[in-house]
């Protein structure tokens, strides 16, 4: 089976968007929460990491962090498949880069990482090319 | 400090495989019959977890040597890829705004990357 066919079979029901917008404004706002989860899961996994010990299976199966992100990338990919039935890809995909805005706004919060006038930077740029792609696409 | 071949190699392999997971997830999301369930019983939603999991260990893998500065630039690549993607296999527009706001978020990361030396 061709992993991408044009047209769809007669047993699978339809369910694309019939609109002609490139994005429903319900899944910007599922891929913008999935940010949120991902970022969540890379500093629950970063705390997980920093607990582990050597790298024995026992103490990354009782690890909670690590489980807790491990989750939260669980939770994360539903969203973002859910958000994928009504929107294309070339707008909602690159939303994802918020993750990186949120990882580099929280992590001095949970960790020894000082802020400087490169992240600051990389932080408004991310927000402002995802905002560009974003108003881009609506007409 | 000098990047080796092998992590450039790592990171870009790793954006390029990310770039297919998310085609398979989107060919897949679809033809998602409503329901939950249906998530979990598709083959390319499996395929593309599949690949992002393979495209996490490359990133791990190649980012642990070498230079953030270099690296992280190359893990953003993979938004471009999708963008071709997504034209070529979707028939999605390529736009103006599409190509600044990529071009902008690639920046940006290669901004953050230079703050995390």
């Amino acid at each position: 089976m061709p992993l991408v066919s044009s047209e769809v079979s007669e047993s699978e029901p339809d369910t694309r968007a019939k609109t002609s917008a490139a994005a429903d404004p319900r899944s910007i706002g599922m891929v913008f929460l999935c940010t949120l989860m991902g970022a969540a899961a890379q500093i629950l996994m970063k705390r997980g990491a920093n607990e582990l010990s050597g790298g024995d299976l026992a103490g990354i199966l009782t690890n909670l962090p690590l489980i807790a992100g491990y989750a939260c990338y669980g939770v994360n990919t539903i969203l973002l498949v859910l958000a994928l039935r009504r929107g294309h890809l070339s707008v909602l995909y690159p939303i994802i880069a918020l993750t990186y805005v949120w990882v580099t706004i929280l992590s001095p919060l949970f960790f020894q990482d000082p802020v400087n006038g490169w992240k600051v930077a990389g932080v408004g740029l991310i927000v402002l090319g995802v905002s560009l792609i974003g108003v881009g696409s609506r007409e | 400090m000098t990047t080796p071949l092998s992590s450039i190699l790592l990171v870009l392999g790793a954006s390029f495989i990310g770039s297919f997971a998310a085609v398979s997830l989107k060919a897949g999301a679809d033809r998602l019959p409503p329901g939950l369930l249906a998530l979990f019983l598709s083959w390319r939603i499996g395929l593309g977890v599949a690949l992002f999991l393979l495209s996490s260990v490359l990133f791990v893998a190649g980012l642990k040597h070498g230079s953030l500065t270099v690296l992280y630039p190359m893990v953003s690549l993979g938004y471009i890829w999708t963008l071709f993607w997504s034209r070529l296999f979707f028939g999605e527009p390529f736009n103006r705004s599409k190509v600044l706001g990529l071009l902008l978020i690639l920046v940006g990361v290669s901004c953050i990357g230079l703050g995390n030396r």
